[in-house]
């Protein structure tokens, strides 16, 4: 009985420490992807590759939901405003909850899923085939040829899709409330112009989607790096990528927005 | 993909990001471009400021001619002391006044300026003296049930 005990203990102190490896693991490799990303700027067709997989080829679902974001919005918004007589504020409504929150942490969350899983699956099976190991043979390092230009496209494209996601949603509210339902145009731009302060709403949500790219990113990339080259490993390590930069964007939201947004009316 | 037809592609991804961000600065934000050197930044002592907040509007006929940039108390009065940062391109009279005002019933306070008749102009730093201080709902129906009871005692 007591041996069973000491190896439960055993167990978590096990599950603990390899967390802790990994954790560390990847802080050294995102420092190593910075250090050796001076390759794939100098060689910026490299990166401009990445970018049509993950900034161009993500802009349909990201202008899809985005749009869909703000005419939900919108409609529930006019619901609650009008019991009030307030539903010219709608536009106040749509345009903050996007701008400082859902722009940056929804378009955020497609990425994760649209590219981050792309990323890990990618690379992870480049590893899995003996890729990575060939261009080690070849003299060519991987983390600075097929990494770092992965990295950084991810990193230039996030706070981009989020700005689009962002408008498109307030022209998704627009198209709601003043096209459908008929609120006053003119006040419906008034007040969100108003209500919505450039340093701290538009900069604020512009910085957390550059935290949120380089968070996915870096998830995304470590994950396939790291993933048992076999084809079970591939799978496991895309799952964990999304799930773990969905966990991570999250959390990091409600950090950022408690800087951010505390004290601020 | 053939590399210039990608190169054209993230081009236009790249543009669309920026046009996305301006637009939402110049429509959504309706950003400002106050430049330091155009603004002259004046003071005013208010008995009560109410729901005052920083960054509201300094309105005068209705239209912004400044925001409110900082609200202390002052310990040797004993009142807020609220400082305005105003576009350079209103000057008002030394002797304007100046009054929390609010927008409808329930909505945002702002600072309303009356301007005054003095031939001398505000100057960067200066201190307006005829200031009005915030309606108080509570203030407001105390003193109506005051003067109800006033009036009742009289008959």
């Amino acid at each position: 009985m007591p041996r069973r005990i000491v190896s439960a203990v055993q167990h978590i102190g096990h599950r603990v420490i390899e967390s802790i490896w990994r954790l560390g693991y990847a802080s050294r490799f995102f420092i190593l992807v910075l250090l050796k990303s001076g390759t794939s700027l100098r060689r910026f067709g490299l990166v401009m590759r990445e970018l049509y997989f993950t900034g161009v080829l993500s802009l349909i679902i990201i202008v899809v939901s985005g749009l869909f974001v703000g005419m939900v919005l919108g409609l529930q918004g006019y619901e609650t405003l009008q019991k009030y007589g307030s539903e010219s504020a709608v536009g106040t409504l749509v345009a903050l909850s996007l701008v400082r929150e859902l722009g940056p942490v929804v378009a955020a969350l497609l990425f994760a899923s649209r590219a981050g899983s792309a990323i890990t699956a990618e690379i992870g099976l480049m590893k899995a085939t003996e890729q990575l190991a060939a261009m080690g043979m070849m003299a060519v390092d991987p983390v600075a040829r097929v990494v770092a230009p992965r990295f950084w496209a991810g990193v230039i494209s996030m706070p981009f899709l989020a700005a689009i996601f962002s408008v498109m949603g307030v022209f998704g509210g627009y198209l709601v409330t003043v096209v459908f339902i008929g609120v006053d145009e003119g006040s419906f731009w008034s007040q969100m112009q108003s209500a919505v302060d450039f340093r701290f709403d538009i900069l604020n949500g512009f910085i957390k989607s550059c935290f949120f790219g380089v968070a996915v990113t870096a998830i995304a990339v470590f994950e396939g790096y790291d993933a048992p080259p076999t084809a079970e490993g591939v799978s496991g390590a895309t799952t964990r990528t999304v799930v773990t930069s969905s966990l991570v964007i999250l959390g990091l939201d409600f950090i950022l927005t408690a800087f951010m947004f505390r004290g601020v009316s | 993909m053939q590399r210039t037809t990608m190169d054209l592609w993230v081009g236009l991804f790249v543009i669309t990001g920026i046009i996305a961000l301006m637009i939402l600065s110049l429509k959504v934000g309706n950003l400002n471009v106050y430049n330091p050197s155009q603004s002259y930044v004046i003071t005013g002592n208010f008995e009560n400021i109410g729901g005052l907040k920083v960054r509201a509007p300094v309105k005068s006929a209705g239209v912004v001619v400044g925001r409110v940039t900082d609200i202390q108390f002052s310990t040797q009065t004993y009142d807020a002391v609220v400082t305005m940062n105003m576009d350079s391109r209103f000057p008002f009279p030394k002797d304007t006044f100046a009054s929390i005002l609010t927008a409808g019933l329930l909505g945002e306070q702002y600072i309303g300026l009356a301007a005054g008749g003095d031939e001398v102009m505000l100057k960067n730093g200066d201190k307006i003296m005829k200031t009005n201080s915030a309606m108080v709902l509570e203030e407001l129906i105390g003193r109506f049930l005051f003067n109800k009871a006033a009036e009742d005692d009289s008959f």
